[in-house]
């Protein structure tokens, strides 16, 4: 009995071994194939191949434009939503995506991380048409090459409670200011990402000159400091750090929020549901004084893009002035294509949202990727990996 | 073909139990321990500052930030102190409640609290943890009610995390217990009672000894899950958990995420260690 007993015992282990043995040479084989290069530019686009499949911000890919895009190609539109630019790129680098709506935050890792493809261009007829001071930025062209298709662009909207917050705020301090912001202990609402420690370097910027702080994505040691020291003495007045829009639409809905940093998303949930918000600078025409945070989004492609023609097709439709406009309206932001202003359902929406004022976006600074190496030159700037690390020791 | 087969396997058992067991182990080396594995290997790389790629070589780097900066230590005794509150509290509101499942209800009315105990697990998790979200706010129901004494709800923070959590795996610690009580006999405390034990002796000397393994093996799942959780804090408070740093650092520092989530594995493993010495496996 015992003899036959202990066989099985062996031949169970002997299929653990072998099995062991298999994957360890998988792993060896598959760590020296990764090691794609940046796809190369397409030269023409053909017929489409059936699909796209797309990751993209809530509210971007929305059948009203997608459908049509189906019709008329023939390419049908499969589309992932991320709610985190981290999310976003964590899905590109599994390479079962054709194209991203990258915000600045993200385009630079992407790149970097060689999971998206230089875009031709010339191949996209709407781009000659979208506003000028959109192309050619730090955060969708590397080093002269293109990497994406501007699609919109927005600031960072300050809102607060107009019952519980008077007179209305004109500055960053009401929640940044540890005096001012004292006022609203636990009834502060701020973005739980690492990319906020930006949003302190935006007030900075103009209330402590001495730091000579210029772009709020490029901070030296001492800046850095400054700025993630502002956030922890803001830490014990803050009710809430949100990172789902839900969580925050909750949070001012029951009360527990007054005053906070937030997107139109929920600002426009809010209002139409008759609760008493205000925001800047969505359609009130006005940023904080300090100027703010802001996107600008890209559409990239990936570099192991299974689809490209329809890709392309996709990225030309989206900045089309009619489905641009559409696009805008629907989610509250600025069009990037200069034709789309004579499409929207509301003739003043590119008025309101400043589309066409360079000089107000001169104030807004997109999310980037901070990134060691400065525009500058040198290569003392704290990268992502320390903005992360910061934010962790923020919160606590 | 398949008669061909079947003399392959005649009178070759090793054949046999290999072909069986091929699939199931090989899902769980592959699938389950190969992961581990490699997040294991990987806690010992880096990642380039400039290109953000992962560097593949041995490098004790994470491990020391993990020791030496102190928001994690801060952060990992939060959470083993929240996971352990969380078991013990668990463990008090079920054993009554299991234990009147078990010894006392009608076979009808163990029925009903069988399904009782199972139907929170039905619902969505985060239905459950938005619930309590809204019952804890500013204007929820658990001020609303506490307002006639003046008093104040907890509102967001550590102890709604133990709340919402001890409600959240509260099923987890019943069932286990349940099953536990169950298996002893009538008999046992029939024969303490008729020696004279007072119900109270009777409890500790017999059917507490007997169920603590199932209680140990409820804590485990209690302690488990607690320890993995980052929904909840994420929603009813502004306080990281181990789980929270993981999942900010996962998409671009991949070694660190890795580094983190060897914490949890180490406290398990060692609590699994005490549980094995107090007999939760005995009957396993």
């Amino acid at each position: 009995m015992r003899t036959q007993d202990t066989h099985p015992t062996r031949t169970a282990w002997l299929v653990v071994a072998g099995l062991l043995a298999f994957m360890l040479l998988l792993a060896g084989c598959g760590g020296s194939s990764d090691n794609n290069e940046n796809g190369e530019e397409l030269t023409k686009v053909d017929k489409g191949e059936g699909q796209v499949d797309l990751i993209s911000w809530a509210g971007y890919v929305e059948p009203e434009w997608s459908k049509p895009f189906e019709e008329k190609t023939g390419c049908k539109v499969n589309n992932k939503v991320a709610g985190t630019s981290d999310e976003m790129v964590s899905l590109m680098r599994t390479g079962q995506y054709d194209g991203v709506s990258a915000s600045g935050n993200a385009t630079a890792r992407l790149v970097e991380g060689g999971d998206v493809a230089p875009v031709n261009v010339s191949l996209v007829p709407n781009y000659k048409t979208i506003f000028s001071d959109l192309k050619n930025q730090p955060y969708n062209t590397f080093e002269g090459v293109h990497y994406g298709i501007p699609h919109g662009r927005g600031a960072n909207l300050l809102m607060w409670n107009t019952n519980d917050v008077k007179p209305a705020p004109k500055s960053w301090g009401v929640i940044l200011n540890p005096k001012e912001a004292a006022k609203y202990k636990g009834k502060i609402s701020a973005y739980d990402d690492p990319i906020y420690i930006a949003d302190a370097a935006v007030y900075l910027k103009m209330h402590e000159p001495k730091l000579g702080i210029e772009n709020p994505y490029e901070l030296n040691e001492e800046q850095f400091e400054a700025a993630v020291n502002l956030l922890k003495e803001q830490r014990p007045f803050v009710g809430e750090y949100w990172s789902e829009a839900a969580k925050q639409i909750s949070a001012f809905a029951g009360g527990d929020n007054a005053v906070g940093t937030t997107w139109q998303y929920q600002y426009f949930e809010l209002k139409g549901a008759g609760k008493p918000v205000a925001a800047s600078p969505a359609s009130q025409g006005f940023l904080p004084e300090e100027g703010a945070t802001g996107w600008s989004d890209t559409w990239m492609i990936s570099s192991s893009a299974k689809h490209p023609n329809c890709m392309y097709m996709w990225m030309n439709w989206v900045v089309s002035p009619k489905v641009n406009a559409e696009i805008a309206e629907f989610f509250g932001e600025a069009p990037a294509q200069t034709l789309a202003c004579e499409h929207t359902a509301n003739p003043n929406f590119c008025k309101e949202y400043h589309a066409e004022e360079p000089a107000f976006w001169k104030r807004v600074y997109y999310w980037q990727t901070p990134l060691a190496d400065c525009d500058n030159g040198s290569s003392d700037c704290k990268d992502y990996n320390d903005w992360v690390q910061a934010w962790t020791s923020i919160k606590g | 073909m398949s008669r061909r087969l079947a003399n392959l396997f005649h009178g070759r058992p090793h054949l046999q139990v290999g072909a069986l067991l091929a699939g199931p182990i090989g899902w769980l080396v592959i699938g389950y321990l190969g992961s581990l594995l490699v997040l294991l290997i990987a806690a010992f790389w880096t990642v380039d500052p400039l290109s953000g790629e992962v560097i593949r070589g041995l490098s004790f780097e994470n491990i020391e930030t993990l020791v030496n900066e102190p928001v994690y230590r801060t952060i990992i005794g939060r959470t083993v102190l929240i996971a352990a509150l969380v078991t013990v509290t668990d463990a008090v509101l079920a054993f009554p409640i299991a234990f009147y499942m078990a010894k006392v209800a009608s076979r009808r009315g163990k029925a009903v609290l069988v399904v009782a105990v199972l139907l929170p697990l039905w619902s969505s998790y985060l239905v459950k943890v938005y619930s309590w979200r809204t019952m804890l706010g500013a204007g929820g129901v658990i001020n609303w009610a506490l307002a006639p004494l003046g008093l104040h709800g907890p509102g967001f923070g550590n102890t709604a995390v133990w709340l919402v959590m001890s409600y959240l795996w509260l099923p987890y610690m019943i069932l286990p217990i349940y099953a536990g009580l169950e298996r002893i006999p009538g008999s046992l405390i029939s024969a303490s009672e008729d020696l004279g034990a007072s119900p109270f002796t009777t409890f500790r000397r017999v059917i507490l000894p007997l169920a603590f393994p199932a209680v140990v093996a409820g804590s485990i799942f209690t302690f488990a899950l607690t320890l993995g959780d980052y929904i909840t804090p994420r929603l009813v408070s502004n306080n990281q958990f181990i789980g929270n740093v993981i999942f900010n650092n996962i998409s671009n520092n991949l070694p660190f995420a890795s580094a983190l989530a060897l914490v949890p594995i180490v406290v398990m493993v060692a609590y699994l260690l005490v549980a094995r010495r107090l007999g939760a496996f005995e009957h396993i």
